[in-house]
């Protein structure tokens, strides 16, 4: 068969390609964000703000007139600010010694370092009860050794609980996304800047940090958003004195049912995390380098001298301390009555109309967090690579947008849930979207909450590929779409993992969907725990410590599994 | 059973995905990358499947059970020998269950014409017998579909959202507390319940037919810890003003009334005692006695209170007329007394009372109207107890013995109108949070 031209001359024809792909990719994860969070978040400020259809912003006058709204903003400020600081110095250490050492159990601690991210508020308050109460074994422990007649550790409701708890929480953010990405750094930088005569510290600070602040700021970034928009910690464990933001806008929204006020907090929020979003593009923009990431063979070994077993060694007693100690006092408390609450789960003794038998609650939950783990991965990878092409072209035009969607893709984030929730009641009721009642509507909103995570763990690692590479292959022959699956899949695979016990953590722990919908019968184990938890007595009591204790086996199991999907040269990237 | 066939569905399709795409090895001893992405697929397909498997290997079991625990809800008095029955019964009870289960189904009354679904919106809270809930079923050919939409205040604000489309077609769950906030909002259809008469003292709407059918009550009251009295030998807080005085510092804690119920119901009652300009001065004495708030009723009882399982530090705590024979219920060994105990001075608790109406736009009307009179019936009203621990309005309807012996009912609980509370209430929390939290 011939054509007319027996030369096919398209000079643009890859260059139209080039740019016509990461455009129309970007309207995937785009139109989801549209659909499921822009619309209902639209629908609910028009309606608290403009429910006559004229605009009525004196909720805005009144909160900011309001010396209480200022203090409460003020508190959400700065503990989200200390709390993000405090994570920092706690993770990077063991970080650091993730990044460079291969130990033994170093998967299990950190798979169990994730369990904390899972667990109800209120599970984690009655195991800091357990651990550091007034009842509590340390308690306990320090008064019999000292003798003392009063408790010597009186921490909970006070602010130190709440920061303990946000670490205690965000340690595994930090450890993963700064650890892994540490883990690909290449060490012949540091190893030349020593040569050349610079010290320890000097190399860190001019070489190392450098070199890891996309990590570090990635990190910090979802640290920050997770401590401002706090609410069950600060409620649960802090007690009544404590208010921030989030908290503020559930008791406006819920209790009071002041909704002009609840979506100009709302507003108030979104707007911070955006101002905080764009000020971390910017940073993001200088610090982000191309990077020679390194396999992990080759940068993890084994510890040989005596500081690093050391090092080693006071970290892993460190993380043990912190955020396995809890856990075990919740395993003790839950085994504290002895086995029958254990056998009272699997007997529908009540015969209860909505009895659900463990395994039924553990398949719901799993299903869901499949669903959310693959939904979310394929979204977050989609924006993440756009994101990272479009900033790595030269074109001004293209990075003026990316800038712009980097924001937008964190938004979900910062936005209360329960002001989300009350949008998708007005906004998702009629056909094709009438999913307000649907249990398909639990994915959906852990993906918008997992989303942003996926996004933050691939950028830096995508941001670090080395255009070069890319561009090599695209001159030897390669489409856009084999050079993503060729050059970019291999290096940012393990991030991808990263990513993918993230959103598996988060669907596990539920994050404020339980203030979210309407849930038809479709009960996850946090559902379980929570409705153990509503009832007096010891069995019920015992059935929730046990639930509890089985969502952190089958979150570990999971997150274990997760990690181990990668074998091969390529994967161990 | 229903959730297995996504989850095989979904791990046959991950398996298959996985499946379709030929390993090749491209470059010498590396391979695809593509591989890691299949065996995350796969890992997730077959654990889908197994899941699936178990869960539906699972279900047939867990109904077995429910079978047989009819009898044991009515004969509570035999608990010593209940609480070992079951489990021996539990076993021999599972190869009959297929035969247990389809009996039931058989009746003649199953007509051709396919079930109806009757949603029913309602607080977390909610919860019946399995058996009492199948029988209505059965007899009028329904599947109830039951949403449960967060705590009370939030179900509330959802039901007056979706006011003119709205998510189910009744809506149980507000209490005397909020129930001008739903009346106001105009969510509710008219409906006068037939075959049960409910005593005027808990009517919540004076309209006729009436928008609310009330269906339960609680009374908020302080519970204590009967070890911790008896070993420091003190005496009991008999009124309010008690719980002011030195003796008691330091022992009581509370829930914020504006962030939970029980905290508001007693918030109320101290309203209704002192008056509306002295109960503040009230909580400054309670705050100067060293009394703690917390956020939720689950903080309070589970944690910081000394006769739960949690075993916090405080002997004192705010919560239901209905946690002594709870505690009774659910404890892990045989009790004949209850560890906890109420106080019943005058005032000292508020009652709460729960109502159910039918939502305007409701698109099963008829049927709406047969599950407001089944709520109201003796048989609903006999099971609630054992299954909400709230008391039945119904007056036919028997307390269960474990009710009888262990529930402590106050001879005078503090009571509001519900339009004074509706006036006054957001002025009175901002007040109360203004003196005891800041």
């Amino acid at each position: 068969m011939t054509t007319g031209n027996t030369i096919v001359t398209q000079p643009d024809q890859r260059r139209k390609g080039f740019t016509l792909s990461p455009l129309a990719l970007v309207v995937i994860p785009l139109a989801f964000l549209s659909a499921f969070y822009f619309y209902p978040i639209f629908s609910i400020v028009r309606l608290s703000l403009a429910p006559a259809g004229t605009l009525d912003i004196s909720a805005f006058g009144k909160i900011v007139g309001s010396s209480y709204y200022l203090k409460t903003l003020w508190f959400t400020l700065w503990q989200a600010v200390v709390s993000t600081g405090l994570t920092l110095a706690a993770g990077l250490p063991a970080a650091y010694v993730f990044g460079h050492y291969n130990f033994r159990g170093k998967g299990l601690l950190r798979a169990l370092s994730t369990v904390p991210f899972v667990l109800p508020t209120v599970v984690v308050g009655a195991a800091f009860t357990s651990l550091i109460g007034p009842n509590g074994v340390l308690n306990t422990l320090l008064m019999g050794v000292m003798g003392l007649e009063k408790p010597p550790i009186q921490l909970l409701g006070t602010i130190w609980m709440i920061l303990l708890a946000h670490v205690f929480f965000n340690f595994t953010v930090v450890l993963r996304i700064v650890g892994s990405f540490w883990a690909n750094l290449d060490q012949s930088l540091e190893n030349a800047a020593a040569v050349l005569g610079a010290g320890r510290l000097r190399r860190f600070v001019e070489i190392t940090l450098p070199l890891l602040s996309p990590a570090i700021l990635a990190a910090g970034l979802l640290v920050f958003i997770f401590d401002f928009t706090s609410f069950g910690v600060v409620l649960i464990l802090g007690g009544s004195q404590f208010a921030t933001l989030e908290v503020e806008i559930y008791r406006q929204t819920v209790n009071v049912f002041n909704l002009p006020v609840a979506a100009a907090l709302s507003l108030i929020q979104v707007l911070f995390t955006l101002l905080l979003t764009i000020v971390y593009t910017r940073l993001q923009t200088r610090a982000a380098r191309p990077l020679n990431l390194r396999p992990t063979q080759q940068t993890l070994k084994r510890a040989t001298t005596t500081p690093a077993r050391l090092l080693i060694g006071a970290t892993v007693t460190f993380m043990l301390l912190l955020l396995i100690a809890p856990l075990i006092a919740l395993v003790v408390k839950a085994l504290g009555d002895g086995v029958q609450p254990l056998s009272e789960l699997f007997i529908n003794r009540r015969g209860s109309y909505f009895y659900v038998p463990p395994v039924v609650a553990i398949q719901n939950s799993l299903l869901i967090a499949t669903a959310t783990v693959l939904a979310s991965l394929f979204l977050g990878t989609i924006a993440a690579s756009v994101l990272a092409y479009a900033g790595q072209t030269s074109s001004t035009m293209r990075i003026r947008w990316s800038a712009f969607l980097d924001p937008i893709f964190m938004l979900p984030l910062g936005t209360s849930a329960v002001t989300l929730g009350f949008g998708y009641i007005i906004s998702l009721d009629h056909p094709p979207l009438d999913l307000r009642a649907s249990p398909i509507l639990l994915p959906i909103a852990h993906t918008l909450v997992a989303f942003p995570f996926v996004v933050r763990s691939l950028l830096p690692v995508l941001r670090g590929i080395r255009p070069d590479l890319r561009q090599s292959a695209a001159v030897l022959g390669a489409s856009p779409w084999r050079v993503w699956r060729e050059i970019d899949l291999p290096i940012v695979a393990r991030a991808m993992l990263v990513a993918a016990t993230f959103a598996f953590a988060i669907s596990m722990g539920e994050f404020s969907a339980t203030a979210l919908v309407a849930r038809p019968e479709f009960p996850t184990m946090s559902v379980v725990i929570y409705r153990f938890l509503g009832l007096p007595g010891a069995l019920n009591y015992g059935q929730a410590m046990v639930m509890s204790a089985i969502l952190m086996l089958v979150c570990s199991a999971g997150i274990i599994l997760i990690e181990r999907a990668r074998f091969g040269d390529v994967g161990e990237f | 059973m229903i959730l297995s066939h996504p989850g095989i569905a979904l791990g046959g399709f991950f398996v298959a995905i996985s499946g379709s795409r030929n390993i090749r090895c491209r470059r010498g001893k590396q391979m695809s990358s593509i591989h890691i992405v299949k065996r995350l697929m796969i890992t997730f397909g077959t654990a889908s499947i197994l899941l699936a498997a178990c869960a539906s290997a699972a279900t047939p079991a867990a109904t077995a059970p429910s079978a047989t625990k009819a009898p044991e809800l009515t004969a509570p008095t035999a608990t010593p020998k209940a609480t070992v029955a079951p489990k021996a019964t539990v076993a021999p009870t599972a190869t009959a269950a297929p035969t247990a289960t389809t009996a039931p189904t058989t009746t003649p009354a199953a007509t051709s014409s396919a079930p109806r679904t009757l949603t029913v919106m309602t607080h977390d809270s909610f919860t019946a017998s399995d058996d009492v809930l199948k029988a209505f079923e059965q007899a009028n050919n329904v599947k109830l579909n039951i949403l449960k939409s967060g705590d009370a205040g939030a179900a509330l604000n959802k039901a007056i959202l979706a006011k003119g489309n709205p998510l189910a077609d009744v809506f149980y769950g507000v209490d005397n507390s909020f129930i001008s906030r739903a009346l106001e909002a105009g969510i509710y259809e008219p409906y006068a319940v037939t075959g049960a008469s409910i005593p005027a003292e808990f009517s919540g709407d004076t309209a006729n037919p009436p928008q609310v059918t009330a269906i339960d009550y609680g009374d908020v009251c302080i519970n204590y810890d009967k070890a911790y009295f008896a070993q420091k030998k003190l005496a009991l807080p008999k009124t309010l003003d008690d719980l002011g005085k030195p003796a008691y510092k330091g022992l009581l804690v509370v829930e914020n009334p504006a962030t939970s119920s029980p905290g508001l119901a007693f918030m109320l009652a101290t309203v209704a005692h002192f008056g509306a300009d002295k109960f503040l001065d009230y909580w400054k004495q309670l705050k100067a006695n060293n009394i703690k708030v917390v956020d939720g009723w689950d903080a309070a009882y589970n944690t910081e209170f000394s006769g739960s399982a949690g075993k916090g530090s405080y002997p004192l705590v705010l919560s239901y007329a209905s946690s002594p024979p709870a505690e009774v219920v659910f404890a892990t060994t045989p009790l004949t007394v209850s560890p906890i105990g109420t106080l019943l001075g005058d005032d000292m608790c508020f009652r709460q009372i729960e109502y159910v109406g039918v939502l305007k736009g409701a698109k099963n009307l008829d049927l709406a109207h047969k599950f407001i009179d089944f709520l109201a019936s003796a048989k609903f009203q006999e099971d609630m107890p054992l299954q909400m621990f709230v008391f039945p309005v119904n007056p036919q309807a028997a307390l269960p013995d474990a009710f009888i012996k262990y529930a402590q009912i106050p001879a005078k609980p503090a009571r509001m109108p519900a339009d004074e509370i509706a006036k006054n209430r957001d002025a009175w929390i901002q007040s109360w949070t203004e003196t005891v939290t800041h």
